[in-house]
Protein backbone atom coordinates (compact mmCIF):
# COMPACT_ATOMS: atom_id res chain seq x y z
CA UNK A 1 0.00 0.00 0.00
CA UNK A 2 1.21 3.46 -0.85
CA UNK A 3 1.04 6.15 1.81
CA UNK A 4 -0.49 9.52 1.10
CA UNK A 5 3.01 10.98 1.02
CA UNK A 6 4.03 8.40 -1.57
CA UNK A 7 0.99 9.06 -3.69
CA UNK A 8 1.93 12.74 -3.84
CA UNK A 9 5.58 12.06 -4.52
CA UNK A 10 5.00 9.52 -7.27
CA UNK A 11 1.95 11.10 -8.87
CA UNK A 12 3.58 11.42 -12.31
CA UNK A 13 4.06 7.65 -12.25
CA UNK A 14 0.61 6.91 -10.89
CA UNK A 15 -1.22 8.71 -13.67
CA UNK A 16 0.54 6.60 -16.32
CA UNK A 17 -1.28 3.34 -16.99
CA UNK A 18 2.06 1.56 -17.64
CA UNK A 19 3.05 2.20 -14.02
CA UNK A 20 0.00 3.16 -11.99
CA UNK A 21 -0.50 2.22 -8.36
CA UNK A 22 0.31 -1.42 -9.04
CA UNK A 23 3.59 -0.55 -10.71
CA UNK A 24 4.55 1.89 -8.01
CA UNK A 25 3.89 -0.77 -5.39
CA UNK A 26 6.14 -3.13 -7.35
CA UNK A 27 8.85 -0.48 -7.32
CA UNK A 28 8.37 -0.03 -3.59
CA UNK A 29 8.66 -3.75 -2.96
CA UNK A 30 11.72 -4.16 -5.21
CA UNK A 31 15.22 -4.74 -3.90
CA UNK A 32 18.02 -3.68 -6.23
CA UNK A 33 21.74 -4.03 -5.56
CA UNK A 34 24.06 -1.50 -7.19
CA UNK A 35 27.63 -2.72 -7.31
CA UNK A 36 29.87 0.32 -7.63
CA UNK A 37 28.81 3.88 -6.86
CA UNK A 38 31.03 5.54 -9.44
CA UNK A 39 30.32 6.79 -12.92
CA UNK A 40 27.54 4.32 -13.72
CA UNK A 41 26.33 3.77 -10.16
CA UNK A 42 25.81 7.50 -9.58
CA UNK A 43 22.98 8.12 -12.04
CA UNK A 44 21.48 4.68 -11.44
CA UNK A 45 21.34 5.26 -7.68
CA UNK A 46 19.92 8.76 -7.98
CA UNK A 47 17.18 7.88 -10.45
CA UNK A 48 16.19 4.61 -8.80
CA UNK A 49 15.95 6.46 -5.48
CA UNK A 50 13.82 9.13 -7.10
CA UNK A 51 11.63 6.54 -8.80
CA UNK A 52 10.82 4.97 -5.45
CA UNK A 53 12.65 1.64 -5.64
CA UNK A 54 11.97 0.53 -2.08
CA UNK A 55 15.29 -1.05 -1.15
CA UNK A 56 18.57 -0.08 -2.77
CA UNK A 57 21.80 -1.77 -1.73
CA UNK A 58 25.13 -0.12 -2.45
CA UNK A 59 28.46 -1.93 -2.67
CA UNK A 60 31.61 0.18 -2.67
CA UNK A 61 34.74 0.53 -0.56
CA UNK A 62 36.27 3.59 -2.19
CA UNK A 63 36.43 7.20 -1.04
CA UNK A 64 35.50 10.23 -3.10
CA UNK A 65 38.43 11.77 -4.95
CA UNK A 66 38.38 15.14 -6.68
CA UNK A 67 39.00 13.40 -10.04
CA UNK A 68 35.71 11.48 -9.62
CA UNK A 69 33.58 14.62 -9.69
CA UNK A 70 33.89 15.09 -13.46
CA UNK A 71 31.25 12.35 -13.85
CA UNK A 72 30.15 10.86 -10.51
CA UNK A 73 27.37 13.34 -9.95
CA UNK A 74 26.05 11.66 -6.81
CA UNK A 75 29.13 13.01 -5.00
CA UNK A 76 29.97 16.68 -4.54
CA UNK A 77 32.99 18.77 -3.72
CA UNK A 78 32.06 18.70 -0.04
CA UNK A 79 32.28 14.89 -0.15
CA UNK A 80 35.95 14.65 -1.14
CA UNK A 81 37.60 12.17 1.21
CA UNK A 82 34.26 10.71 2.33
CA UNK A 83 33.30 7.08 1.77
CA UNK A 84 31.43 6.83 -1.51
CA UNK A 85 28.60 4.81 0.00
CA UNK A 86 28.09 7.44 2.71
CA UNK A 87 28.18 10.26 0.22
CA UNK A 88 25.84 8.37 -2.13
CA UNK A 89 23.43 7.58 0.70
CA UNK A 90 23.28 11.23 1.71
CA UNK A 91 22.37 12.34 -1.81
CA UNK A 92 19.80 9.57 -2.22
CA UNK A 93 18.18 10.37 1.13
CA UNK A 94 17.93 13.99 0.11
CA UNK A 95 16.25 12.95 -3.14
CA UNK A 96 13.95 10.45 -1.45
CA UNK A 97 13.80 9.84 2.30
CA UNK A 98 11.06 7.22 1.90
CA UNK A 99 13.28 4.43 0.58
CA UNK A 100 15.57 2.03 2.40
CA UNK A 101 19.30 2.18 1.62
CA UNK A 102 21.55 -0.71 2.61
CA UNK A 103 25.27 -0.06 2.60
CA UNK A 104 27.82 -2.80 1.99
CA UNK A 105 31.24 -1.28 2.53
CA UNK A 106 33.24 -4.12 1.05
CA UNK A 107 34.99 -5.19 -2.10
CA UNK A 108 32.82 -7.88 -3.64
CA UNK A 109 34.66 -11.22 -3.45
CA UNK A 110 33.94 -14.87 -4.14
CA UNK A 111 33.53 -15.27 -0.39
CA UNK A 112 30.91 -12.57 0.22
CA UNK A 113 29.16 -12.20 -3.16
CA UNK A 114 26.41 -14.79 -2.73
CA UNK A 115 25.56 -13.71 0.81
CA UNK A 116 25.19 -10.08 -0.26
CA UNK A 117 23.50 -10.64 -3.62
CA UNK A 118 20.95 -13.19 -2.45
CA UNK A 119 19.02 -10.46 -0.60
CA UNK A 120 18.16 -8.62 -3.81
CA UNK A 121 15.91 -9.19 -6.84
CA UNK A 122 18.03 -7.41 -9.44
CA UNK A 123 21.75 -6.70 -9.62
CA UNK A 124 23.17 -3.69 -11.49
CA UNK A 125 26.84 -4.04 -12.38
CA UNK A 126 28.56 -0.68 -12.39
CA UNK A 127 32.05 -1.89 -11.62
CA UNK A 128 35.27 -1.08 -13.41
CA UNK A 129 37.28 -4.27 -13.71
CA UNK A 130 37.09 -7.68 -15.33
CA UNK A 131 37.52 -9.88 -12.23
CA UNK A 132 34.51 -8.30 -10.52
CA UNK A 133 32.43 -8.39 -13.69
CA UNK A 134 33.02 -12.13 -14.11
CA UNK A 135 32.33 -12.64 -10.40
CA UNK A 136 29.02 -10.75 -10.60
CA UNK A 137 28.02 -12.67 -13.71
CA UNK A 138 28.79 -16.07 -12.22
CA UNK A 139 27.05 -15.23 -8.95
CA UNK A 140 23.98 -13.98 -10.86
CA UNK A 141 23.92 -17.23 -12.86
CA UNK A 142 24.14 -19.24 -9.63
CA UNK A 143 21.46 -17.20 -7.88
CA UNK A 144 19.29 -16.91 -10.99
CA UNK A 145 19.10 -13.14 -10.74
CA UNK A 146 19.21 -10.70 -13.65
CA UNK A 147 22.40 -8.67 -14.03
CA UNK A 148 21.68 -5.30 -15.57
CA UNK A 149 25.03 -4.59 -17.12
CA UNK A 150 26.79 -1.57 -18.54
CA UNK A 151 30.36 -0.62 -19.24
CA UNK A 152 32.01 2.45 -20.66
CA UNK A 153 35.20 3.54 -22.34
CA UNK A 154 36.04 7.04 -23.54
CA UNK A 155 33.06 7.84 -25.78
CA UNK A 156 31.53 4.43 -26.00
CA UNK A 157 29.22 2.36 -23.86
CA UNK A 158 27.76 -1.13 -23.83
CA UNK A 159 24.60 -2.18 -22.03
CA UNK A 160 22.50 -5.32 -21.77
CA UNK A 161 20.82 -7.62 -19.27
CA UNK A 162 22.70 -10.81 -18.51
CA UNK A 163 21.57 -13.95 -16.70
CA UNK A 164 17.86 -13.23 -17.07
CA UNK A 165 15.61 -16.27 -17.32
CA UNK A 166 16.42 -17.97 -20.63
CA UNK A 167 18.83 -15.22 -21.69
CA UNK A 168 22.56 -15.19 -22.27
CA UNK A 169 25.15 -14.36 -19.64
CA UNK A 170 28.36 -12.34 -19.77
CA UNK A 171 30.37 -15.47 -20.53
CA UNK A 172 28.15 -16.23 -23.53
CA UNK A 173 29.42 -12.93 -24.93
CA UNK A 174 32.99 -13.11 -23.63
CA UNK A 175 34.07 -16.54 -22.37
CA UNK A 176 37.37 -15.18 -21.10
CA UNK A 177 38.79 -11.87 -19.98
CA UNK A 178 41.50 -10.09 -21.91
CA UNK A 179 45.00 -10.58 -20.58
CA UNK A 180 46.07 -7.66 -18.38
CA UNK A 181 47.45 -4.74 -20.31
CA UNK A 182 45.83 -5.50 -23.63
CA UNK A 183 42.66 -3.53 -23.02
CA UNK A 184 43.25 -0.10 -21.54
CA UNK A 185 41.31 0.66 -18.36
CA UNK A 186 39.14 3.70 -17.88
CA UNK A 187 41.77 5.20 -15.62
CA UNK A 188 44.32 4.86 -18.42
CA UNK A 189 42.04 5.58 -21.35
CA UNK A 190 39.84 8.26 -19.87
CA UNK A 191 36.10 8.65 -20.14
CA UNK A 192 33.87 11.47 -21.30
CA UNK A 193 32.21 12.67 -18.11
CA UNK A 194 28.73 12.67 -19.60
CA UNK A 195 28.99 9.15 -20.99
CA UNK A 196 28.25 7.22 -17.77
CA UNK A 197 25.20 9.42 -17.31
CA UNK A 198 23.70 8.27 -20.60
CA UNK A 199 24.76 4.64 -20.24
CA UNK A 200 23.91 4.45 -16.52
CA UNK A 201 20.40 5.66 -17.28
CA UNK A 202 19.99 2.90 -19.85
CA UNK A 203 20.80 0.60 -16.93
CA UNK A 204 18.34 2.36 -14.64
CA UNK A 205 15.67 2.20 -17.34
CA UNK A 206 16.13 -1.54 -17.71
CA UNK A 207 16.01 -2.04 -13.94
CA UNK A 208 12.71 -0.20 -13.73
CA UNK A 209 11.30 -2.11 -16.72
CA UNK A 210 12.27 -5.44 -15.16
CA UNK A 211 10.52 -4.46 -11.93
CA UNK A 212 7.40 -3.30 -13.72
CA UNK A 213 7.45 -6.16 -16.21
CA UNK A 214 6.90 -3.49 -18.85
CA UNK A 215 8.10 -3.17 -22.41
CA UNK A 216 10.85 -5.16 -24.07
CA UNK A 217 13.74 -5.78 -21.74
CA UNK A 218 17.28 -5.50 -23.14
CA UNK A 219 17.76 -9.27 -22.96
CA UNK A 220 19.59 -11.00 -25.81
CA UNK A 221 20.55 -7.65 -27.23
CA UNK A 222 23.75 -5.68 -26.70
CA UNK A 223 23.22 -1.95 -26.94
CA UNK A 224 26.25 -0.05 -28.17
CA UNK A 225 26.33 3.69 -27.76
CA UNK A 226 28.85 5.94 -29.48
CA UNK A 227 28.64 9.44 -28.06
CA UNK A 228 30.85 10.99 -30.74
CA UNK A 229 28.73 9.67 -33.56
CA UNK A 230 25.59 9.99 -31.36
CA UNK A 231 24.55 6.61 -32.60
CA UNK A 232 22.97 3.63 -30.89
CA UNK A 233 23.46 0.20 -32.40
CA UNK A 234 22.04 -3.09 -31.33
CA UNK A 235 23.68 -6.50 -31.72
CA UNK A 236 22.14 -9.90 -31.10
CA UNK A 237 23.32 -11.82 -28.05
CA UNK A 238 22.74 -15.52 -28.04
CA UNK A 239 22.82 -17.98 -25.21
CA UNK A 240 25.80 -20.24 -25.81
CA UNK A 241 24.77 -23.86 -25.19
CA UNK A 242 28.32 -24.66 -24.06
CA UNK A 243 28.41 -21.78 -21.59
CA UNK A 244 28.32 -22.32 -17.83
CA UNK A 245 24.91 -20.69 -17.73
CA UNK A 246 23.58 -23.50 -19.94
CA UNK A 247 25.53 -26.40 -18.45
CA UNK A 248 24.99 -25.26 -14.87
CA UNK A 249 28.63 -26.01 -14.17
CA UNK A 250 29.34 -22.82 -12.27
CA UNK A 251 31.29 -22.14 -9.10
CA UNK A 252 32.88 -18.96 -7.84
CA UNK A 253 36.62 -19.00 -8.46
CA UNK A 254 39.68 -16.83 -7.89
CA UNK A 255 38.80 -14.11 -10.39
CA UNK A 256 42.06 -12.21 -10.09
CA UNK A 257 43.88 -15.34 -11.11
CA UNK A 258 41.32 -15.98 -13.88
CA UNK A 259 42.01 -12.51 -15.24
CA UNK A 260 45.77 -13.01 -15.01
CA UNK A 261 46.23 -10.43 -12.31
CA UNK A 262 49.41 -11.10 -10.37
CA UNK A 263 49.06 -10.98 -6.65
CA UNK A 264 51.81 -9.08 -4.87
CA UNK A 265 54.52 -11.38 -3.54
CA UNK A 266 53.59 -12.56 -0.08
CA UNK A 267 55.75 -10.95 2.58
CA UNK A 268 58.48 -13.14 4.02
CA UNK A 269 57.15 -15.39 6.72
CA UNK A 270 58.19 -13.92 10.02
CA UNK A 271 57.73 -16.86 12.22
CA UNK A 272 58.65 -18.69 15.30
CA UNK A 273 58.38 -22.37 15.96
CA UNK A 274 58.48 -24.32 19.23
CA UNK A 275 60.91 -27.15 19.98
CA UNK A 276 58.07 -29.66 20.10
CA UNK A 277 56.93 -28.63 16.63
CA UNK A 278 60.50 -29.05 15.38
CA UNK A 279 60.57 -32.52 16.97
CA UNK A 280 57.41 -33.43 15.05
CA UNK A 281 58.91 -32.10 11.85
CA UNK A 282 61.99 -34.29 12.35
CA UNK A 283 59.93 -37.36 13.22
CA UNK A 284 57.63 -36.93 10.25
CA UNK A 285 60.67 -36.41 8.02
CA UNK A 286 59.56 -33.02 6.78
CA UNK A 287 61.84 -31.35 4.30
CA UNK A 288 63.61 -28.56 6.15
CA UNK A 289 67.11 -27.47 7.13
CA UNK A 290 67.94 -27.02 10.80
CA UNK A 291 70.72 -24.51 11.38
CA UNK A 292 72.51 -24.15 14.71
CA UNK A 293 74.12 -20.71 14.86
CA UNK A 294 76.04 -21.30 18.11
CA UNK A 295 79.82 -21.58 18.37
CA UNK A 296 81.60 -24.93 17.78
CA UNK A 297 82.37 -25.38 21.43
CA UNK A 298 78.72 -25.03 22.38
CA UNK A 299 77.82 -27.47 19.63
CA UNK A 300 80.11 -30.01 21.30
CA UNK A 301 78.22 -29.70 24.59
CA UNK A 302 75.01 -30.87 23.07
CA UNK A 303 73.16 -30.68 19.80
CA UNK A 304 70.07 -31.70 17.92
CA UNK A 305 71.09 -34.65 15.72
CA UNK A 306 69.90 -33.29 12.39
CA UNK A 307 71.33 -29.80 12.88
CA UNK A 308 73.97 -28.08 10.75
CA UNK A 309 76.45 -25.86 12.53
CA UNK A 310 76.91 -22.40 11.02
CA UNK A 311 78.07 -19.99 13.70
CA UNK A 312 76.26 -16.65 13.48
CA UNK A 313 79.47 -14.82 12.56
CA UNK A 314 79.99 -17.09 9.58
CA UNK A 315 76.39 -17.05 8.38
CA UNK A 316 76.66 -14.04 6.00
CA UNK A 317 79.42 -15.62 3.94
CA UNK A 318 77.67 -18.99 3.92
CA UNK A 319 74.36 -17.56 2.63
CA UNK A 320 75.33 -17.83 -1.07
CA UNK A 321 75.69 -21.60 -0.58
CA UNK A 322 72.16 -21.94 0.81
CA UNK A 323 68.97 -22.46 -1.21
CA UNK A 324 66.75 -19.41 -0.70
CA UNK A 325 63.63 -21.43 -1.51
CA UNK A 326 64.23 -24.04 1.18
CA UNK A 327 62.51 -24.18 4.55
CA UNK A 328 64.79 -23.24 7.47
CA UNK A 329 64.61 -23.56 11.23
CA UNK A 330 67.33 -21.68 13.08
CA UNK A 331 68.29 -22.15 16.71
CA UNK A 332 70.96 -21.14 19.23
CA UNK A 333 71.19 -21.48 23.00
CA UNK A 334 68.24 -19.30 24.06
CA UNK A 335 66.79 -17.84 20.85
CA UNK A 336 68.52 -14.44 20.68
CA UNK A 337 71.32 -15.18 18.25
CA UNK A 338 69.08 -17.32 16.08
CA UNK A 339 66.64 -14.40 15.77
CA UNK A 340 69.52 -12.38 14.28
CA UNK A 341 70.37 -15.33 12.05
CA UNK A 342 66.74 -15.41 10.82
CA UNK A 343 66.88 -11.70 10.09
CA UNK A 344 70.05 -12.18 8.03
CA UNK A 345 68.47 -14.97 6.00
CA UNK A 346 65.26 -13.00 5.41
CA UNK A 347 67.27 -9.93 4.43
CA UNK A 348 68.92 -12.13 1.80
CA UNK A 349 65.48 -12.92 0.36
CA UNK A 350 64.83 -16.25 2.08
CA UNK A 351 61.08 -16.65 2.46
CA UNK A 352 60.56 -19.57 4.82
CA UNK A 353 62.69 -18.97 7.89
CA UNK A 354 61.62 -19.88 11.43
CA UNK A 355 63.27 -19.20 14.75
CA UNK A 356 63.08 -22.03 17.28
CA UNK A 357 61.89 -20.41 20.47
CA UNK A 358 63.98 -20.83 23.60
CA UNK A 359 66.89 -22.43 21.76
CA UNK A 360 68.53 -25.68 22.75
CA UNK A 361 67.74 -24.92 26.37
CA UNK A 362 64.03 -25.20 25.63
CA UNK A 363 64.74 -28.28 23.50
CA UNK A 364 66.33 -29.90 26.54
CA UNK A 365 63.37 -28.96 28.73
CA UNK A 366 60.58 -29.83 26.31
CA UNK A 367 61.89 -32.54 24.01
CA UNK A 368 65.12 -34.28 24.98
CA UNK A 369 66.40 -33.98 28.57
CA UNK A 370 69.54 -35.94 27.61
CA UNK A 371 70.79 -32.80 25.86
CA UNK A 372 72.60 -30.97 28.63
CA UNK A 373 71.70 -27.45 29.59
CA UNK A 374 74.67 -25.20 30.06
CA UNK B 1 33.30 -3.06 -50.16
CA UNK B 2 32.34 -4.00 -46.62
CA UNK B 3 32.76 -1.57 -43.78
CA UNK B 4 34.62 -2.54 -40.61
CA UNK B 5 33.78 -0.48 -37.53
CA UNK B 6 36.75 -0.06 -35.22
CA UNK B 7 35.77 0.29 -31.54
CA UNK B 8 37.21 3.09 -29.45
CA UNK B 9 39.80 1.02 -27.54
CA UNK B 10 41.32 -0.28 -30.79
CA UNK B 11 41.37 2.95 -32.76
CA UNK B 12 44.81 3.78 -31.41
CA UNK B 13 46.10 0.76 -33.32
CA UNK B 14 44.32 1.75 -36.54
CA UNK B 15 45.64 5.27 -37.03
CA UNK B 16 42.56 6.54 -35.17
CA UNK B 17 40.16 5.39 -37.87
CA UNK B 18 36.68 4.60 -36.63
CA UNK B 19 35.80 2.72 -39.77
CA UNK B 20 37.73 1.14 -42.58
CA UNK B 21 36.40 -0.05 -45.95
CA UNK B 22 37.82 -3.35 -47.15
CA UNK B 23 37.50 -5.37 -50.29
CA UNK B 24 36.65 -8.88 -49.11
CA UNK B 25 34.19 -11.70 -49.63
CA UNK B 26 34.44 -13.25 -46.15
CA UNK B 27 34.96 -12.00 -42.61
CA UNK B 28 38.32 -13.79 -42.52
CA UNK B 29 39.50 -11.93 -45.61
CA UNK B 30 38.20 -8.66 -44.28
CA UNK B 31 40.08 -9.00 -40.99
CA UNK B 32 43.23 -10.15 -42.81
CA UNK B 33 43.04 -7.08 -45.01
CA UNK B 34 42.49 -4.89 -41.95
CA UNK B 35 45.47 -6.29 -40.04
CA UNK B 36 47.67 -6.03 -43.12
CA UNK B 37 46.79 -2.37 -43.32
CA UNK B 38 47.23 -1.90 -39.55
CA UNK B 39 49.66 -4.55 -38.27
CA UNK B 40 49.42 -3.24 -34.67
CA UNK B 41 45.83 -4.45 -34.55
CA UNK B 42 46.86 -8.06 -35.06
CA UNK B 43 47.90 -8.88 -31.51
CA UNK B 44 44.74 -7.25 -30.20
CA UNK B 45 42.49 -9.31 -32.42
CA UNK B 46 44.28 -12.65 -32.74
CA UNK B 47 46.14 -14.92 -30.36
CA UNK B 48 49.48 -16.56 -31.14
CA UNK B 49 47.70 -19.34 -33.02
CA UNK B 50 45.99 -16.81 -35.24
CA UNK B 51 42.57 -17.41 -33.66
CA UNK B 52 40.27 -14.56 -32.83
CA UNK B 53 40.75 -13.71 -29.16
CA UNK B 54 37.94 -14.78 -26.86
CA UNK B 55 37.39 -11.27 -25.51
CA UNK B 56 36.80 -9.94 -29.01
CA UNK B 57 33.59 -10.64 -30.85
CA UNK B 58 32.94 -9.97 -34.49
CA UNK B 59 29.53 -9.22 -35.88
CA UNK B 60 28.27 -9.00 -39.42
CA UNK B 61 25.49 -6.47 -39.24
CA UNK B 62 23.75 -7.48 -35.98
CA UNK B 63 24.73 -11.16 -35.88
CA UNK B 64 27.67 -12.73 -34.07
CA UNK B 65 29.86 -14.65 -36.56
CA UNK B 66 30.17 -17.49 -34.03
CA UNK B 67 26.54 -18.24 -34.93
CA UNK B 68 27.08 -17.74 -38.66
CA UNK B 69 29.98 -19.34 -40.55
CA UNK B 70 32.66 -17.77 -38.36
CA UNK B 71 35.64 -16.61 -40.49
CA UNK B 72 33.96 -17.95 -43.59
CA UNK B 73 30.87 -15.79 -43.13
CA UNK B 74 30.20 -14.05 -46.43
CA UNK B 75 30.29 -10.29 -46.61
CA UNK B 76 29.51 -7.97 -49.44
CA UNK B 77 28.68 -4.41 -50.37
CA UNK B 78 26.76 -2.64 -47.67
CA UNK B 79 27.60 -5.11 -44.92
CA UNK B 80 28.95 -3.74 -41.68
CA UNK B 81 31.48 -5.75 -39.70
CA UNK B 82 31.66 -4.73 -36.04
CA UNK B 83 34.53 -5.57 -33.76
CA UNK B 84 33.22 -5.64 -30.19
CA UNK B 85 35.88 -6.08 -27.53
CA UNK B 86 35.04 -6.39 -23.86
CA UNK B 87 35.42 -3.20 -21.91
CA UNK B 88 35.19 -3.04 -18.16
CA UNK B 89 34.94 0.62 -17.20
CA UNK B 90 32.19 1.91 -15.01
CA UNK B 91 33.08 2.58 -11.41
CA UNK B 92 36.21 4.54 -12.24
Amino acid sequence: MLTQEEVSRYSRHLIMPEVGVDGQEKLKAAKVLLIGTGGLGAPVAMYLAAAGVGTIGLVDFDVVDVSNLQRQVIHGTKDIGKKKIDSAEETMRDINPLIKIVKHEVALTSENALAIMCNYDIIADGTDNFPTRFLINDACVMLNKPNVYASIFRFEGQATIFAAEGGPCYRCLYPEPPPPGLVPSCAEGGVLGILPGVVGLIQATEVVKLILGAGEPLIGRLMLYDALAMRFRELKLRKNPECICSTGNVTLIDYDQFCGIQKPEPPPVVGEISPTEVKTMIETRQDFILIDVREPHEFQIGRIPTSNLIPLGELPKRIPDLDPAAHYVVHCKMGGRSAKGCDALRAAGFKRVFNMTGGITAWSEQVDPTVPKY
Amino acid sequence: MAKILIPTPLRQFAEKNNSVAVDATTVGEALASLTTQFPDLRKNLFNDEGKLRSFVNVYVNDEDIRYLQKDATAVGDGDTISIVPSIAGGRC
